[in-house]
């Protein structure tokens, strides 16, 4: 009975299994590829200083390495939530970079120029990150056109404008021109709370940067579940991504439904930039215009090895993290620390069609009644 | 004004390129969002190729060698795409932004290897590629990317593989039945594509400098060069115009310090988000009446009807 139940349930248990071995056997295969390609560059060194380093992520160096594991994580899980979310309202989020950079710039602004405290800038910055969302929203509801194609020119224009913004000739307000960065938020004067606060993590994992971030985000991707899953708002949005017709038949509003899908998407991601810089994990950098922030195209990754389940955006998160940490670890003698984003891209390229992976995993768990429900996801 | 040309000229040419790279793809009935990898591809390969050539070989046989090593990595990496999209029918988009991240890291870590210093960037030579017609200094990618633009209208329309090719992006199960095997039409759009973008990916490069850091990559230059070819209704003179109408924007960024332009008081940032806001608009006045191929992005199923 229970077991009924819990098959019933949207996907059903058995689709989460099987996604889960599809995400592992993705990982499996990109270490693989990871350290073969370690035996390429440098096979004396390749087993001790380089694969088992990645393996072992932030606990190499434990218990910095965890702290920054953490750190790093939680602006992911995040994007990750960002893109998960869109995917199931049957969107295509890959404008969390420019969302996450405009998100960057809310929270920074209302904690260098209004000192205001850690919250509000949090707030601040899932606004700025869900109006950015809106826009290709906007653009798909009314005017047809496929938000993939926005989000990629609001991207670069968002990238733009805030680095414009931030610099302003290199005379901007929050501009630190000593570092090239902004300000430093631990160090500038009026520091008193704009931070987001510790609560001893840091003299645990003894890093300035390691706070209560990761439980925040960790408390959103609880949260997107419900909605998801447990309201009717939830529903809607998901009945519009899988077909906006016959959401449009049943009385849903699939144009409003589809720009709020956005704008949450978006939020997710600025609300993940927040977290970031208001730890005061790094600053931003506004000279540099031609890369746009990796976090956001990190939490594509995260999504799809999650196979878009909020809950699971943590925990891929973690890993991502932990194998980006672990490959900054590497002895830059032997190898290029880029090894772990070279494993994290071959995953995500095997994630593309791990529906063929677990329509072929289910039909080997199930025999001849193969379960189909998971192909359709992701 | 002289170097308002140039710029705008070595640029549009490389935005055309991988804009026409894009077009064949598009017409097969794949959507190749990849461009932006394949042309950081393209462009570490062409480099090495360059570097790790002996410098007393002729300038038109590293020309020649360097540029068809560029294009034939692209065409193996665009394997990857065209091996996700038509074989295992995986999601286009999803797979090509994988390969776009994968790009970056596989550069960088290549990069890194071949590089003397440990850096991720490469030091080489561009005078094989430069030549001057009274002052105006050209890379040889101009006259080369006028010729496959050329070859590109004239394949597209003018012969029977263009029409077949064009077929199974409009209507592939129609194109199907009359005995083309769809397959390997996308097959051959996709390599295509990915010949462009990575000739095109190294005429982003090459040209400009004599050294590279493919942390980079190509700054958005592949995004950009999406916008062009829907900006051109994946029409080759179409995209022509549109990659040089693009080109100027870019080119006004390079040269805002240095000119009258300095007046204004515009920075590179302004004229770098420029092409951008352009595409934007433009779409939302042709999205009505969109020429794009009918089936792209459509995973054909011979099955399915």
């Amino acid at each position: 009975m229970e077991k009924k139940k819990m098959l019933s349930r949207s996907g059903g248990g058995r689709s989460a299994f099987v996604s889960v071995l599809a995400a592992l056997l993705c990982i499996v295969i990109g270490l693989v590829c990871g350290y073969l390609v370690l035996l390429a560059i440098n096979a004396e060194h390749a087993w001790a200083d380089g694969f088992v380093r990645i393996l072992k992520g932030g606990f190499y160096d434990a218990p910095y390495g965890v702290g920054r594991t953490l750190a790093n994580a939680a602006p992911l899980v995040m994007t990750g939530l960002s893109v998960a979310f869109a995917f199931k309202t049957g969107l295509f989020n890959i404008g969390a970079a420019g969302q996450y950079t405009l998100g960057a710039y809310g929270a920074l602004y209302c904690a260098i120029i209004l000192h205001l405290p850690w919250y509000v800038s949090l707030i601040a910055s899932a606004v700025l990150g869900g109006l950015w969302g809106a826009i290709p929203g906007l653009f798909k509801a009314y005017l047809n056109i496929n938000e993939v194609i926005t989000s990629i020119m609001f991207n670069w224009i968002g990238l733009y404008l805030v680095n414009e913004i931030i610099y302003a000739g290199g005379t901007g307000p929050m501009y630190d021109a000593r570092n090239t960065r902004t300000l430093n938020l631990r160090r500038m004067e009026g520091a008193e709370g704009v931070t987001i606060p510790d609560f001893g993590l840091n003299d645990m994992f003894q890093t300035n940067s390691t706070t209560i971030a990761i439980f925040l985000s960790i408390v959103v991707a609880i949260l997107i579940w419900v909605v998801l899953d447990k309201t009717t708002f939830g529903y809607e949005l998901k009945a519009v991504g899988l077909n906006k017709n016959a959401a449009r038949y049943a009385g849903i509003n699939e144009k409003k439904n589809l720009v709020l899908s956005m704008v949450i998407a978006g939020a997710l991601a600025g609300f993940g930039a927040g977290l970031y810089y208001l730890s005061g994990v790094s600053e931003w950098n506004p000279l540099n215009s031609t890369t746009l922030p990796a976090m956001g195209f990190n939490g594509i990754s995260v999504a799809l090895l999650a196979s878009s389940n909020p809950i699971g955006t943590i925990f891929s998160a973690l890993f991502i993290s932990h194998i980006t940490v672990g490959g900054s670890f590497l002895s830059t003698r032997y190898y290029p620390t880029e090894v772990a984003d070279l494993i994290s891209g071959i995953i995500i390229y095997l994630c593309a069609f791990s529906m063929l992976f677990r329509g072929k995993i289910a039909k080997l768990l199930s025999g001849k009644r193969a379960d189909k429900t998971g192909t359709k996801e992701g | 004004m002289l170097l308002l040309i140039k710029y705008t000229l070595l640029y549009g040419i490389v935005l055309m390129l991988v804009a026409l790279g894009g077009m064949f793809s598009e017409h097969s009935g794949i959507i190749n969002i990849a461009l932006e990898g394949i042309m950081v591809i393209g462009g570490v390969a062409g480099v090495l190729a360059l570097t790790l050539m002996p410098a007393s070989m002729p300038a038109w046989l590293v020309v020649v060698v360097s540029i068809l090593a560029a294009a034939v990595a692209g065409m193996v990496y665009s394997l990857l795409l065209a091996f996700a999209s038509i074989n295992l029918k995986a999601d286009q988009t999803i797979g090509g932004t994988a390969l776009n991240l994968l790009a970056t890291a596989v550069a960088v870590v290549l990069s890194k290897y071949f590089s003397e210093s440990g850096s991720a960037k490469l030091n080489y030579s561009n005078r094989p590629f430069l030549f001057s017609i009274g002052g105006l200094e050209m890379s040889v990618f101009v006259p080369l990317g006028l010729v496959l633009l050329v070859v590109s209208f004239v394949v597209m329309y003018k012969t029977r593989f263009g029409l077949r090719l064009r077929a199974c992006g409009e209507h592939p199960q129609a194109a199907d039945s009359v005995g083309i095997n769809v397959y390997k039409m996308r097959y051959a759009g996709v390599l295509i594509s990915g010949a462009l973008g990575a000739i095109g990916g190294m005429a982003y490069i090459v040209p400009p400098v004599q050294t590279w850091n493919f942390e980079v990559g190509v700054a958005g230059a592949g995004f950009l060069a999406l916008a062009v070819m829907i900006f051109g209704q994946w029409k080759p003179f179409h995209i022509f115009g549109a990659a040089m109408f693009f080109a100027v924007f870019k080119s006004l960024a390079n040269i805002a310090d240095s000119t009258f332009l300095a007046n204004l008081g515009w920075s590179s940032n302004i004229y770098n988000m420029m092409p951008f806001i352009a595409s934007m608009i433009i779409l939302a006045f042709t999205s009505k009446n969109s020429m794009a191929p009918k089936a792209e992005g459509i995973p054909y199923d011979k099955g399915s009807r």
